[in-house]
């Protein structure tokens, strides 16, 4: 190194062939465990060539759930935005009972294994659940249709966004906001032009993750869905139906469609991390 | 614009933070609020801004019922120790925030905005910082553009919590000789929060000593210095030394159970006893200060020290060393018995 002072001792520099070694060791356990699947997804697909990838994607079955996918990700992203802002707001502004209950409600989601959050929607909504019989009076189908797909999405990726924001805003603290107010700013203003621009970093990274979760999800929609296809069926159920069909190019084509959504929501997370260091927004859930 | 605080009281809890305040800020004042960490000066502060709201009491801005004005209506600028400065807005941005967000029909134009914000920069000293974001500013530069954006909604009150805290003592010194400069200028009721007593009697008009959320003396910085109120006001405020009637009886004259206050700079020393009260005592220390020599002495067997402040002419006059022995007697002191204050003249 140039800029090593004469003085330095060699021995604290790090040995070259270790450092060369664990770099190996972690490049080969990503390539096996992740370049090789994601390469293997796009060879399968693409294995009987462009016409029948094509085939697979233009097929009203799969235009289906690639619809009811965004549908889901449309409504379950604004929702957890709007929660994960107000929860979030909350929890760092203000002093009040039950605040570490509320919290750890907001981790739930996370603890909770998907198939079983997929369950107690079910329980609470199905035929046989709590308020079947009152949705089934009042003509409304939640389980095995779009709607519980979209409530069961929520719940998968409530965390997301509140869990990024609560330790960033009470990192900041409120004197910005006090500082607002005290010059005549109101809610709105000071919510527009002072925490919300503190927070539009952190707040992106959130919604890349929650967007990426919410069209991923499996466990839980899998439970209310009820597989029909062109109906309730979302990329991921569509790919196993077709790969348990023993159709593979299909199943592997549209599995290419959400490994494109991976690689997309990798990029734009790095890129605002990168904008967000920039800026000096620390990002707390940033790894 | 006069501020009148009446009873006010305030809890956090089961902690009483503000006990029983009355207080009246004449306008145009220079306000300072000392007193120790956790004495209730940033809460008072704070109620007045309209960013905490009191248990109970009343609140007048300009004989003119205060509480049912928020903070945003109160007209009133708030300057925090830690600046809070909008972080993502430059320097000319924060300065104009308080304009921009006005109602449509009093919010001023974006060249009148521009004159304004130039003004204001130009009154701190700051305008070549216009285009620069806050975490590329000095802290003491941050806190003259933190004051500049208080002064653009042109505020009828300046409320200035701690605000030289957080700088080191150089830049502070500077700034708070700058701020009373300022005062002068512009003649806003202001009140500042501060712990620290050399800047509440360098800066202020009035001093308010606040202690355990009470007010323990409201005077003119000569006031609380020479004719501390309380026990307390005379600790917290410049050194003093302790003289417990069990002791030192002749000094606390007549009193039974009282303690009378020194401060060093009003004790004399001889080498012969000046009549009957004075207290024979051993040089210990001499230590020259810069401009003054301060003696510790103490009396026979005993190991806490009386610390004696005279000028140099002083003391080359009749200069001792360590070890002598000489007699010691106040010019001034206060003598305090349950609560009770009394002043002696020792002459």
């Amino acid at each position: 190194m140039a800029s090593r002072l004469p003085g330095q001792r060699i021995s604290t520099r790090k040995s070259a062939p270790v450092t060369l070694l664990l770099i190996a060791v972690a490049l080969i356990y990503l390539l096996l465990f992740l370049g090789l699947p994601l390469v293997a997804v796009f060879a399968n697909a693409l294995g009987k060539g462009w016409g029948l990838y094509w085939e697979a994607l233009k097929e009203p079955d799969a235009w289906s759930a690639i619809g009811l996918t965004f549908i889901a990700a449309a409504i379950a992203v604004p929702a957890n935005l709007a929660f994960g802002i107000a929860a979030s707001w909350a929890v760092a502004r203000f002093e009040f009972r039950g605040k570490s209950l509320l919290v750890t409600l907001i981790d739930l989601p996370f603890a909770v294994s998907p198939v079983v959050s997929g369950l107690i929607y079910v329980l609470l909504f199905g035929a046989q659940g709590w308020f079947g019989p009152w949705l089934q009076a009042h003509d409304i189908k939640l389980i095995f249709a779009v709607p519980g797909i979209v409530l069961a999405t929520i719940f998968v990726t409530l965390p997301f966004i509140a869990r990024e924001l609560i330790p960033l805003m009470q990192a900041q603290g409120r004197e910005e906001e006090e500082a607002a107010v005290s010059l005549g700013a109101s809610g709105w203003q000071t919510f527009r032009r002072v925490t919300l621009p503190n927070i539009k970093w952190g707040l992106l990274y959130g919604v890349i993750l929650c967007n990426a979760r919410a069209m991923g999800e499996f466990g839980a929609v899998s439970v209310v869905s009820g597989h029909i296809r062109g109906m309730t069926n979302t990329l991921p159920l569509h790919v196993e139906i077709l790969y348990n069909e023993y159709n593979f190019v299909a199943a592997f084509a549209v599995a290419s469609l959400l490994a494109l959504l991976a690689l997309v929501t990798l990029v734009a997370k790095s890129l605002v991390e990168w904008r967000a260091r920039r800026s000096g927004e620390p990002l707390q859930g940033a790894h | 614009m006069s501020i009148t605080v009446e009873n006010l009281n305030k809890h956090f809890g089961a902690y009483k933070a503000l006990d029983d305040i009355n207080l009246a800020v004449n306008s145009g004042e220079l306000i300072a609020l000392l007193g120790p960490s956790g004495c209730g000066k940033t809460s008072l502060l704070r109620i007045i801004g309209g960013l905490e709201v009191a248990d109970s009491g009343k609140l007048l801005f300009h004989g003119e019922d205060g509480a049912q004005h928020d903070a945003r209506e109160r007209n009133v600028g708030f300057v925090f120790q830690h600046y809070a400065l909008f972080r993502h807005m430059t320097v000319f941005e924060n300065v104009a925030f308080g304009l921009r967000v006005k109602p449509r029909g009093q919010r001023p134009n974006e060249a009148e905005i521009s004159r304004r914000v130039h003004e204001l920069l130009n009154l701190v000293q700051l305008d070549w910082l216009h285009d620069r974001y806050p975490a590329q500013l000095s802290g003491g530069q941050r806190q003259r553009i933190a004051l500049a954006r208080a002064l653009a909604v042109e505020p009828k009150i300046l409320l200035l919590d701690e605000p030289f805290g957080a700088l080191d003592a150089q830049v502070r010194k500077e700034l708070r000789r700058w701020l009373r400069r300022l005062h002068d200028e512009l003649r806003i009721t202001s009140i500042f929060v501060t712990h620290d007593q050399e800047e509440a009697l360098e800066v202020a008009d009035r001093v308010v000593v606040m202690n355990k959320g009470r007010i323990e003396q409201t005077g003119t910085p000569d006031e609380v210095y020479t004719a501390p109120a309380t026990p307390f006001v005379y600790r917290f405020i410049g050194n003093v030394n302790l003289f417990h009637s069990r002791d030192h009886a002749p000094w606390t004259n007549e009193y039974a159970d009282a303690i009378a206050y020194v401060r060093p700079h009003d004790i004399d020393i001889s080498a012969s006893p000046q009549d009957g009260t004075a207290l024979p005592v051993e040089v210990r220390l001499v230590r020259r200060v810069g401009s003054v020599v301060r003696v510790d002495v103490a009396v026979n067997g005993s190991s806490e020290f009386i610390e004696i402040e005279m000028s140099r002419e002083r003391f080359d006059a009749a200069p001792m060393a360590n070890g002598n022995r000489v007699y010691i007697l106040p010019r001034r002191l206060h003598v305090f018995e349950k609560g009770v204050k009394n002043e002696l003249s020792a002459a």
